[in-house]
């Protein structure tokens, strides 16, 4: 399992490749790459500014990637977060998990992307095209995406 | 004690990161927050509604009513945004 909270972006085939080379116990690898859409609520956007709590930010990661690897059965886990200003393209986000089989691996990536976009401490600041800017709001379905994950993991620890 | 706030919390108090000394009356969150509203008009602006504000105490997510002691670091920020 790996952390990495960083300003310059990354080369997703570069760190899949890192992550599992020399481990021939991997079967599957998943990935998610968030990306800087060009639009902006309703509105056409042209960047962004990510701000984070440096510190809790690593934290909090830290012990998403322990439940992803309590919960699957995974042979490595990266998760690579970036701050500061991104331009629409640019890569936000790399989610990388690695297991013997497919569905621990899909499942385990699906559920720290939810996990990490509501309990990870970002703030999204958008520009909005005008010379103005504007805080992003959290979203509801992004509240239900994540808590899907903890009804799930209820139900399973109660049978 | 040590307080932190972020996104649109940093901007209207003008503050990213200060460290206060709150009267020992100011025992929990809450009571911080109320205290800390009395700072300043942008204070007053920034921490008017309690429930659009999310807080961690010593990096752990907290809820208004958690503990606070002279050494803790709070953080005060608005529901987060990130992936």
């Amino acid at each position: 399992m790996a952390i990495r909270v960083q300003r310059e972006d990354f080369d997703p085939g570069r760190e899949i490749e890192a992550l599992t080379t020399g481990n021939t116990a991997v079967g599957g690898v998943a990935s998610f790459i968030g990306l800087v859409r060009d639009v902006a609520g309703d509105q056409p956007g042209s960047a962004m500014t990510l701000e984070h709590y440096p510190g809790m930010t690593e934290k909090m990661l830290a012990e998403i990637d322990t439940e992803a690897n309590r919960r699957w059965p995974l042979e490595a886990s990266l998760i690579i977060h970036r701050y500061g200003r991104l331009e629409p393209g640019d890569r936000i986000v790399l989610v990388v998990t690695a297991s013997a089989h497919r569905a621990a691996a899909l499942e385990a990536c699906h559920f720290l992307i939810d996990w990490l976009k509501t309990k990870a401490p970002f703030w999204k600041l958008e520009e909005t095209g005008d010379g103005d800017s504007k805080w992003v709001e959290a979203r509801a379905s992004d509240d239900a995406a994540a808590d899907r994950w903890t009804r799930r993991h209820d139900k399973d620890a109660a049978e | 004690m040590k307080v932190l706030y972020f996104a649109w919390l940093r901007q209207r108090t003008g503050v990213g990161e200060e460290t206060v000394s709150p009267p020992p009356s100011v025992r929990d969150v809450a009571g911080l927050v109320e205290w800390l509203r009395t700072r300043g008009p942008g204070y007053a602006e920034a921490l008017k509604d309690l429930s659009a504000i999310r807080v961690a105490v010593n990096q752990e997510f907290a809820t208004v009513d958690a503990a606070i002691s002279p050494d803790d670091e709070i953080a005060l920020f608005p529901p987060m945004t990130g992936g």
